[in-house]
């Protein structure tokens, strides 16, 4: 009883979320209504057991992915009001590709298609563990790959928007460690009455930054 | 306790050798700073890999080829299709080794990410299942959506990277979607499991329907009309190299994959997905033999040409049989080397070292440069399927296992479509031979560029001599493919 | 309540969660109700304006954000995940032997060659 209702509080405000992902005016809104849809998201998959998916969501998904999100959003100079234009006539092709989705997954829900997947018995260990127990070992050829892949991901943001900056002043540690007393002190005996141009030995360009 | 044998691992050794040579080139190019100097050794020791993982690929064993829990299988199909995608990736990476080549790719980051590429696209070719086969597509897309984009101050190459991606992340994901649906209702993963589970009993719509989205999918990443959009701009937009590389390797494991697919996990309801397949083919061929004809830049054309090359591949799958698979085979043969040897003269066209890829600018080219003129006429020709060269064995034996499948009307309109493809083939030779220039292109041939051009215009003219060695092996690894499993 | 059914049972640990969720959510929502409620309110144009030093705003305040903020949340992203994919090892590192510890040491020292580059390539200095 008490899970139906949880059920149905985090599945409305999920979708409700989802809608005003799309409607909302500002993209900015749109980003933390997606955050919200991904909390409730979080919440259905504990319902049914499923407390590492429900974690990942929560950490990587609201933590990085939706900050991501935000950066690019403000990061692209994005007209608002020019973007909601399309949106009128995008509506028809959009609710078409939607509703044959809705449809595919009415029609494998209620037929017995899916009798071939049998799900797994509940079994006594959580399925954090249960996860855990294959995906190094029987999996252990797709996990490597995706480290791979995560490791492409890596590269290519790097070699896409790194960009050396010119006339940047960076500080070098082992520099600024290295420096002796002699490289930048100097004592200069001054003679009594003597003004300050006529001992000046050093030049200021030869001193360093 | 858990733990995979040798013999579960061995199969894989070219492909885990492959990675390693990247992860130690990540290294190199981290310690070697961005100078062209380190661009080129980071390249020479990806060759190097590449070679010596053909070797390996080469002496591997086809009859103990189950890697990975069946995950991946190094079949004599696998060996057939890996050694084309090697040298394909080969001869792309060999042409970017020119002192004088394009700056913004000359970056250490490029040849790595081509041979992490080359790794996706050696999984795809053995994924037996269809987790290993979502792995493989992604490692090879993410590194090519990178490369496509690479030079960052083009405003063209930005968007022929980002239009690449969205559409590949619309591809994947009508392809995690369809297989998402298969394994509703096959209960497994793996395509000996779903060849089982689906054998002898009438199929669920939602099954087709997976199975549809997933040849979708596929058919984004050959691009085979109506899921074509992407591949003009791409080509045209990327850098001249990386356009090379899409024409060539790519598409060769695209293909691998969807005969894999269809005939390892679908094999028993060829019916159902010959429809798609037909369909696919005739749009590819229409829309490819169509689209180039009017087009004014090379790279756009060849773009085209390579839609419709695909149509006509795709009509060797939709046959269904052994024959079909051969015929495949060899057409793909012959399409690497075909785009090899063109993409070595495009590269070429330069105009006092800018390039010159509007496809006027070969006019005159017998004058200026005969040899290469010559060599690209033979690649025309091939293209356009002109006996004895290797593009017409492909067409022969593709669309011959179409007509003894019973799908005549397919082959008719393929033999059509290759007459109209013929003409804007024969409209570059006509500019070269007969027309005349007042601004030749640049006369600098790079050594790699003549060795990939001499190699792809040997193995097109002699490709009659060794049709019968290569049907052999084809046959083989169709058999390995279908009967075998 | 049982063996059987072991879903209600794992809810049951949630159960101090949705309160604190509960307590939270109507903090909130009784804060900014109560002050919306009780309080006065009388706008006119010149409160509703933004201020900005007593002058009419110059431009908007949206402003476009540097590329550097996408590669350190891209980067973080990676990182995260792999941070993910520690969890269920950690969890059954007793039930995969040796095997399974060496699986995650690879694709560790695969993500660590790529931390090296990063660190190179100066992906991570702000300058």
């Amino acid at each position: 009883m008490i899970e139906a209702l949880f059920f149905y509080l985090f599945a409305a405000v999920m979708l409700g979320a989802g809608l005003m992902v799309v409607v909302s005016r500002n993209p900015v809104f749109s980003v933390l209504f997606l955050i919200l849809a991904f909390f409730n998201a979080a919440g259905l998959f504990v319902l049914i057991g499923a407390e590492f998916i429900a974690m990942l969501l929560v950490v990587v998904y609201v933590g990085a992915v939706a900050v991501l999100f935000l950066f690019v959003v403000m990061m692209l100079d994005i007209n608002f009001a020019e973007m909601r234009a399309g949106f009128q006539k995008y509506l028809p092709i959009g609710l078409v590709v939607g509703g044959i989705l809705v449809f595919e997954l009415v029609a494998a829900m209620y037929g017995d298609a899916f009798s071939g997947a049998t799900l797994p018995a509940a079994s006594e260990i959580s399925n954090t563990r249960a996860l855990g127990n294959v995906l190094y070992t029987k999996y252990m050829y797709l996990f490597q790959v995706a480290g791979l892949i995560l490791l492409v991901a890596m590269i290519g943001a790097i070699s896409l928007t790194m960009r050396r900056r010119s006339g940047v002043r960076r500080q070098v540690i082992a520099e600024q460690n290295m420096r002796r007393r002699e490289d930048s002190v100097e004592i200069v005996d001054v003679p009594v009455g003597a003004s300050a141009r006529t001992v000046a030995t050093v030049p200021p360009g030869k001193r360093e930054r | 306790m858990f733990a995979f044998q040798m013999a579960d691992i061995m199969p894989a050794l070219p492909e885990i050798f492959l990675a390693g040579i990247a992860l130690v080139l990540v290294l190199v190019a981290a310690y070697g700073g961005e100078t062209p100097r380190s661009a080129r050794r980071v390249t020479r020791i990806a060759m190097g890999g590449i070679l010596i993982t053909l070797a390996l690929v080469v002496n591997g064993d086809p009859l103990a080829s189950r890697a990975f829990g069946g995950m991946f299988s190094a079949d004599s199909f696998a060996i057939y299709m890996k050694v084309l995608v090697l040298l394909g990736t080969f001869a792309a990476l060999g042409m970017s080794l020119r002192s004088d080549g394009d700056s913004d790719i000359n970056k250490p980051e490029y040849s790595l990410l081509v041979l992490l590429a080359l790794v996706g696209m050696m999984l795809m070719i053995s994924a037996d299942n269809l987790m290993a086969l979502y792995m493989g597509v992604e490692l090879q897309s993410l590194p090519l959506y990178v490369v496509a984009a690479m030079r960052t101050n083009s405003l063209r190459s930005s968007e022929a990277g980002l239009k690449y991606f969205l559409l590949g992340a619309l591809s994947s994901g009508m392809l995690l979607y369809g297989a998402s649906l298969v394994y509703g209702v096959a209960g497994t993963t793996d395509f000996a499991g779903i060849a089982e589970a689906i054998s002898g009993r009438d199929m669920p719509t939602v099954f087709i329907i997976g199975m549809v989205f997933m040849i979708s999918g596929l058919a984004f990443k050959v691009s085979a009309a109506p899921f074509h959009m992407w591949t003009p701009d791409v080509y045209e937009g990327s850098p001249t190299l990386v356009t090379a590389l899409f024409a060539i390797a790519p598409k060769v494991a695209a293909i691998s994959l969807l005969l894999r697919l269809s005939y390892g996990a679908f094999g028993s309801i060829a019916d159902q997905w010959q429809q798609v397949l037909i369909a696919l083919s005739v749009g590819s061929m229409v829309i490819g033999a169509l689209g180039a004809i009017m087009q004014t830049d090379i790279k756009r054309m060849m773009a085209y040409s390579s839609i419709a090359h695909m149509g006509y591949a795709l009509a060797g799958l939709a046959a269904g049989t052994v024959a079909g698979v051969t015929g495949v085979m060899i057409y793909m043969t012959g399409y690497v080397f075909m785009g090899a040897g063109t993409f070595a003269i495009i590269l070429l066209m330069r105009r006092d070292g800018a390039e010159a890829t509007r496809i006027t600018d070969l006019q005159g080219l017998s004058r200026t440069h005969p040899l290469l003129a010559l060599g690209l006429l033979v690649m025309m020709f091939s293209m356009a399927g002109i006996p004895p060269l290797a593009g017409f064995f492909g067409k022969w034996y593709v669309f011959l296992a179409a007509v003894e499948a019973g799908l005549v009307p397919l082959a008719v309109i393929g033999v059509v479509m290759s007459v109209i493809g013929a003409f804007y083939y024969l409209r570059i030779i006509r500019l070269m031979y007969f027309e005349d220039t007042d601004s030749p292109l640049d006369s600098k041939i790079p050594m790699a560029n003549r060795v990939v051009l001499g190699a792809s215009l040997a193995v097109i003219l002699l490709f009659f001599a060794g049709i019968a060695g290569l049907l052999a092996a084809a046959d083989s690894a169709a058999v390995a493919l279908i009967v075998l499993g | 309540m049982g063996v059987e059914n072991p879903v209600p049972e794992l809810l049951h640990e949630y159960l101090p969660i949705a309160v604190f969720f509960a307590i939270a959510v109507g903090l909130a929502i009784a804060m900014v109700s109560a002050s919306l409620l009780l309080g006065n309110q009388r706008p006119d144009d010149e409160k509703m304006t933004a201020y900005e030093c007593g002058f009419d705003a110059f431009d908007d305040s949206r402003r476009q954000f540097d590329v550097r903020f996408y590669l350190v949340a891209i980067l973080f992203i990676i990182f995260d995940l792999e941070v993910a994919f520690l969890f269920p090892w950690a969890v059954s590192l007793g039930g995969i032997g040796v095997f399974g510890f060496w699986s995650m040491m690879l694709f560790l020292a695969v993500l660590t060659i790529g931390f090296v580059y990063e660190w190179k390539k100066g992906a991570l200095e702000w300058e």
